[in-house]
């Protein structure tokens, strides 16, 4: 029941993107095509949730006991970066065929946003599903994270769906682009609102 | 390029967030109210200035296979000061702020700066387009916290100017994007004009 709480809250209430604004940039930025969306929701899910499993075990068992907190923002950045690299050569390696779906998106994955700040809210945000407010346990920080970013990827793709169409519509000048995927976006976090207040 | 216009073409002809749709997640998020928006700026600023002047100082030494990690954790340096700053010193504001403080990190305008600009350039000169760039992104987060707070809240930098309620979606989260969206509209539109 926790979490089927902890996943419809991450999913729709909380949404990543449309109501925390974390992987924006991406958001905006590789939504043009369906086919794209879903390769760089598919590379988030993966990496998010392996480097919140690395930094929540750095967090718990490294900088709690030394009591250098203050290291977080440098020592999550380092492993992020050093990870996707990590990942890149692995995939290489070992699955060409997953390489060649995700590559072009992991080096994209180091600065975006959505990865670092979960990696952060999960070890210093304190959740109350059904109970006193307490940090997440381990094994309910990834299901959190997974969660999080199969929120990301259904924004996302559903974005991109709305795009491909808009491109066929003929909208005024000063619209073109950046501005109407905003307004466009606006309209779809009203609908996301909507799910507020059932968790 | 004299120094004065180092400063102002990244302040209305490169603007980071008009121009060069760079570093959305902190413009939409932390916009709430004028406020807000500007000490994410600033706090934005003083990262960019420090982080453009010692990456342009240690250029020469990095080699250019890790420069990107290097520049990172540079970065991730200064926005650390700010922080422990922040906490001491305005934890009111560093509550309101929150994850969008660490996260400057990863914010692409430093890094785009870094990588474009100090990592070629003199230090100074470094320095300035730091301060020109944060000037600009500091210029936008205002311009949208002002009409956000006066839609959603009826107020100016906290003082109360319409009386009885206002749109309160505009405080929300789908009303960062309908302003910024009708902002860039409007900036486009001049920018033609």
């Amino acid at each position: 029941m926790e979490y089927i709480l902890i996943i419809i809250s991450a999913v729709f209430v909380n949404n990543i993107v449309l109501n925390q604004f974390l992987g924006v940039c991406p958001f905006l930025g590789v939504s043009n095509r369906i086919s794209t969306a879903v390769g760089m929701s598919a590379a988030v899910l993966f990496v998010m949730t392996l480097s919140t499993l690395i930094t929540y075990l750095i967090q718990m068992y490294v900088l709690n006991p030394l009591q250098i907190g203050f290291m977080q923002t440098v020592t999550f950045i380092l492993v992020i970066a050093a990870l996707v690299q990590m990942v890149e050569i692995v995939l290489k390696k070992i699955s060409p065929a997953l390489y060649q779906a995700l590559g072009i998106f992991l080096p994209l994955i180091t600065t975006n946003c959505a990865v670092l700040g979960v990696a952060i809210l999960v070890v210093t945000q304190e959740f109350s599903f059904g109970g006193t407010p307490a940090l997440l346990t381990l094994p309910q920080a990834l299901v959190y994270t997974a969660a999080m970013a199969a929120g990301f990827g259904l924004a996302l793709i559903l974005f991109a769906g709305m795009r491909e169409h808009m491109e066929l519509v003929g909208v005024p000048q000063p619209f073109k682009g950046v501005p109407i995927a905003l307004i466009t976006a606006g309209i779809l976090a009203l609908a996301f609102m909507g799910f507020s207040g059932i968790v | 390029m004299s120094k004065w216009k180092i400063i102002t073409q990244g302040i209305i002809k490169e603007n980071p967030t008009f121009v060069l749709v760079l570093g959305m997640c902190p413009t939409l998020g932390t916009t709430t109210s004028a406020i807000n928006g500007m000490s994410m700026g600033l706090a934005t600023t003083f990262v960019l200035m420090l982080s453009n002047y010692v990456i342009s100082l240690l250029a020469g030494f990095i080699p250019s296979k890790v420069r990107i990690p290097a520049f990172i954790i540079v970065i991730a340096i200064f926005v650390t000061v700010v922080q422990l700053v922040m906490q001491a010193y305005v934890p009111a504001l560093y509550q309101t702020l929150g994850l969008f403080i660490p996260l400057i990190v990863v914010n692409c305008i430093v890094l785009g700066r870094a990588e474009a600009y100090a990592s070629k350039n003199k230090p100074l000169d470094s320095f300035l387009d730091g301060l020109g760039s944060g000037l600009g992104f500091t210029l936008a987060l205002t311009v949208l916290g002002i009409v956000r707070e006066l839609l959603g809240a009826g107020s100016f930098f906290g003082l109360k100017l319409i009386p009885g309620d206002a749109i309160l979606v505009f405080i929300l989260a789908p009303g960062a994007f309908l302003a910024l969206g009708y902002l860039m509209v409007l900036f486009n539109k001049l920018k033609k004009a």
